[in-house]
């Protein structure tokens, strides 16, 4: 669709009219896609196109951005009361991209807070509701990223994936999101929540915007020391098509847990796969069992520390008199976080504590390196090119369903926390729809192979209807 | 003096303020005259989403350090997060060293409390960041508020942990003083700017609990507080007064130490390795660091002795400060390096310290003007005295100040002439010498030098009362 939009763009349609009738849209809305809108640096630079076009690879395309990506004198909360007011000083480096690019940045995105969620149900300013259906979740945390672009309130979105917070919203709300590769695209600017695990990537309508955007935003930063230089040409390489492709199916990704509906849908599209020239076979990640624990152990620890800066004293969250040092930072991070971040703050607080750190991080990272392996011997030559499953277990669900009882959102992470703990790239795309609900399927690469998940994508979606279908209640 | 119960260990914070930027950022390391605040950025500053790249050349110079102090390199070293709330920590962790720190098991020799050379052993040396700076308004107990001056914050600092070995508070500044002088030689550190050294001392009475002593920056308050501790221990321990391993603080206007906390408050720092950086290989770089590691202080000493046949504790002297011995060296090469040796170790030197001067007070050129008048028997050393002094007091240059001063040696017939009529007028000090008391001679000499108003050579003039005397 951003190909048509740049086309219109090239033949002289308004930059401005387009981004206007985006920000009328948006402020009619219910679904709280969006914290906070940047109206008039986006319409001023929409204007600036217009009297004089600039080329790039998204030359006056509109982009929503998620909220825990830093964008110089646009308000950067994350979600949380304790970021409420802040305004970084500097642009990530995906920003920097873009903005090389011509893109034209239009607000940020709601999210859980501190992307702590699968739900966004964790944001300070409320949940954002799934366009296909208001009283459900868009799934998190990127929720509102997923949700402006399924809704049509942006062409396309950046989120970040820590543990599924790009492909769950994705498979939620019906569009494409990709996880790429752990170093592939720079995290400088990107509010951490757990460093070793995340990485920013696209949502987008299908899986051709979501190349053209990976196309601009990833590469070598010499700021993010886990950065990797990589060939970059993603475009380019979407049309090869699945002839011969070996699809993996992991069997501890079906099964119990999982929606029947959802599982009939992920095995129709490796029937598609087949169709169009791909074989499958079973393949096993042995390991799969354990990589919710390490998941969750390895990222609020990492988180605990992460979140430790937000005291109050240089920005952010500040009120009342000021009084000893212990008490008013206390006082501030009492109030300005929600019950998840905190509930994450001291679990990680507690397994790096003296005693504990070998019992609990240090043996997560030792089921981290195995479940890394079950991906490279899986994935290795002779094996599988690819491996095909649910994004999620089941369709969005609805808003307070599961939000009181923190393990069984936890356990919704199951099919989409072993790929950040291995680092490979994945990506969602629509598979067909449960009960008007759209559902996700999931294709896992080899580490820096975006452009073999991107292929395999493509060449499902160019076969099927799904990412066609635009919710109801926004056409 | 080296007390055998006395144990002493140090963990020193030394800023590699000789690098352009800091650790993990680009900020600028020249910050010491500047307003607060002026030299950060998003980084050194913690901002949400920042994070660090290490400084290539902190990593080069730590290998140096640590290579100086005969350590052990690590093939593969990584950082670590500290975890602690702090004001002046941004992040509220300090990106340090833990398991792997650059180097492992050194040495440094210094000169025992009983004269003798002595081996204090190194621990570890490993490389982390410098936090803020805290400016109280008033003293730390009474200050209303607290402002904190990030400019610091993100210096590369390397913490040296040395082993039990030093037995008093004199052994401890000598061995301060040893490495601030190594540290100098390897061009990673001036000791002179602020907050350059930090140190931490642990303290105990053999049997007794430790006391450790945190965040001096004078090598002077650090024997003043150890001094202090071990007054007060042994006091304790006469008293029966139980003691507990505690963290004190120095508080230097008062000489004394007050305790900030028991060890049943200490941190728990929750370690963990930092995640936005990769562990570092540098095996492959120890071996070009190690063939440009410039000499060190105790090697320089051994070669001024036989390159230049001066005494060792000349050679001692002069090579206690890179800059001396530098200066030394140009000197030396110029004019007699023996009477350099005696001019500059036993002389300038002091006139500096007098004067809270440094050798870039002094220019060599001026010295080697001076030493080439003392050689020429232009000037007596009383004369080369008298043009350093002067030199350092008011300016010029020596030919001037001799011509200014009438310091030029006279000739051999006035002192002859003097030496004359001294002998004439002395006639008590000439019959007691006569009698055998050979000491009168120094006044008959005294009388020479006042008579020449100090001009004349004192040897020489000594020489010819002799003469006088055995001649009558």
């Amino acid at each position: 669709m951003l190909r048509e939009l740049k086309e219109r763009l090239a033949a002289g349609a308004s930059a401005e009219d387009v981004v206007y009738s985006l920000f009328e849209k948006i402020k009619k809305s219910k679904l709280n896609a969006y914290n906070n809108l940047s109206e008039d640096s986006a319409l001023a630079w929409a204007r600036e196109f217009d009297d004089a076009p600039w080329s790039g690879l998204l030359a006056g395309v509109p982009i929503a951005i998620k909220s825990c990506i830093s964008t110089s004198g646009i308000e950067t909360n994350c979600s949380s009361r304790i970021l409420e007011g802040y305004v970084p000083p500097y642009d990530a480096h995906v920003i920097e991209r873009l903005k090389q690019e011509g893109a034209i940045i239009v607000g940020k995105t709601n999210m859980d807070e501190f992307a702590m969620g699968t739900s966004t149900e964790t944001s300070y300013f409320g949940t954002t509701r799934n366009p296909w259906d208001t009283e459900r979740v868009p799934g998190g945390s990127s929720g509102g990223s997923a949700a402006a672009v399924a809704a049509g309130e942006a062409p396309c979105a950046l989120g970040s994936d820590t543990g599924g917070s790009i492909r769950c919203p994705a498979s939620f709300c019906g569009i494409v999101g990709l996880k790429p590769t752990y170093g592939l695209v720079s995290r400088y600017g990107l509010v951490s929540y757990a460093n070793s695990l995340e990485q920013i990537g696209p949502l987008t309508l299908n899986v051709e915007d979501a190349a053209l955007v990976m196309e601009v935003i990833a590469g070598h930063d010499p700021r993010d020391s886990t950065s990797v230089k990589s060939e970059v040409g993603y475009l380019s390489g979407l049309d090869g098509g699945v002839e011969g492709l070996v699809c993996g199916v992991p069997k501890e990704y079906f099964g119990e847990g999982v929606d029947p509906k959802v599982e009939k849908s992920v095995w129709d599209a490796i029937s598609k796969l087949e169709d169009l020239g791909a074989s499958w076979k079973e393949v096993s990640l042995p390991h799969t069992k354990y990589a919710l624990a390490a998941y969750y152990i390895i990222a609020m620890s990492e988180a605990s520390s992460n979140l430790a800066r937000f005291d109050g004293l240089r920005y952010g969250l500040r009120f009342g008199a000021d009084k000893d040092w212990h008490t008013t930072f206390s006082e501030i991070r009492a109030a300005g976080f929600g019950p998840e971040v905190k509930r994450r703050i001291l679990l990680g607080t507690y397994a790096l504590s003296a005693g504990y750190y070998g019992r609990y991080y240090l043996k997560a990272l030792k089921v981290r390196t195995l479940i890394k392996q079950d991906f490279e011997r899986a994935l290795s030559a002779g094996g599988a090119d690819v491996l095909v499953t649910p994004t999620m277990p089941f369709p969005a669900f609805k808003i307070g369903e599961r939000i009181e009882d923190p393990l069984s959102l936890y356990m919704a992470d199951v099919f989409t926390v072993p790929i950040n703990l291995a680092g490979v790239p994945a990506i969602s795309v629509p598979c067909g729809f449960a009960d008007g609900l759209p559902i996700g399927l999931q294709i896992i690469g080899r580490h820096f192979d975006e452009i073999g998940v991107l292929r395999t994508a493509k060449a499902y979606e160019d076969s099927t209807p799904h990412h066609e279908t635009v919710p109801k209640e926004v056409v | 003096m080296a007390e055998k119960d006395v144990i002493i260990g140090l963990e020193v914070h030394v800023q590699l303020n000789k690098l352009n930027s800091k650790l993990f950022c680009g900020c600028s390391t020249r910050y010491h005259d500047a307003p607060p605040n002026t030299h950060t950025c998003p980084v050194c500053l913690g901002l949400p989403g920042t994070l660090p790249v290490l400084n290539r050349g902190a990593v080069e110079y730590a290998i140096r350090v640590a290579l100086a102090l005969n350590c052990d390199i690590q093939g593969e070293t990584l950082f670590y997060r500290k975890n602690y709330y702090y004001p002046d920590l941004p992040k509220a962790f300090q990106i340090t060293q833990y398991d792997f720190p650059i180097g492992l098991g050194g040495k440094i020799l210094i000169k025992g409390d009983d004269g003798e050379e002595k081996t204090i052993r190194i621990t570890r040396v490993h490389m982390e960041e410098d936090p803020g700076r805290l400016v109280h308004a008033g003293t730390i107990d009474r200050a209303k508020y607290t402002m904190v001056d990030y400019n610091r914050c993100g210096m590369a600092l390397l913490e040296v942990v040395t082993e039990p070995d030093l037995r008093s508070p004199k052994e401890a500044r000598s061995f301060l003083d040893k490495l601030r002088n190594i540290l100098e030689y390897l061009d990673v550190f001036d000791g002179d700017l602020e907050g350059a050294m930090r140190i931490d001392s642990n303290i105990s009475l053999v049997g007794g609990e430790r006391a450790e002593v945190k965040n001096i920056s004078s090598h002077k308050g650090v024997e003043k507080a150890l001094a202090y501790e071990i007054t007060r221990q042994r006091s304790a321990r006469r008293r029966g007064v139980a003691q507990v391993q505690e963290t004190r603080h120095y508080d230097e206007l008062r000489g004394i130490t007050v305790t900030i906390r028991t060890k049943e408050e200490a941190h728990d720092y929750r370690y963990f390795p930092e995640p936005d950086l990769v562990p570092m290989r540098i095996a492959d770089w120890v071996p070009r660091v190690e063939a440009e590691l410039p000499e060190l202080p105790d090697a320089k000493r051994e070669r001024f002795v036989s390159e230049y046949g001066i005494a060792d504790d000349h050679a001692k002297s002069l090579t206690s400060e890179i800059r001396v011995a530098n200066f030394y060296e140009l000197v030396a090469k110029r004019a007699s390096p023996r009477l350099a040796a005696v001019m500059v170790a036993d002389v300038l030197k002091g006139e500096l310290n007098y004067r809270d001067a440094t050798i870039d007070d002094f220019s060599p050129d001026h010295m080697v003007e001076i030493l080439d008048m003392l050689e020429n028997g232009k000037i007596t050393d009383k004369g080369a005295v008298e043009v350093i002094r002067t030199i350092l007091d008011h300016g010029g240059d020596p030919a001037g100040v001799v011509e200014a001063k009438g310091l030029v040696k006279v000739e051999d017939d006035a002192v002859k002439e003097a030496v004359r009529a001294a002998v004439k007028e002395c006639a008590q000090a000439v019959a007691d010498y006569r009698s055998g008391n050979e000491k009168s001679i120094n006044f008959i000499v005294g009388q020479v030098m006042k008579k020449t108003r100090g001009r004349a050579d004192p040897g020489e003039a000594n020489r010819l009362v002799k003469e006088a005397l055995d001649e009558m």
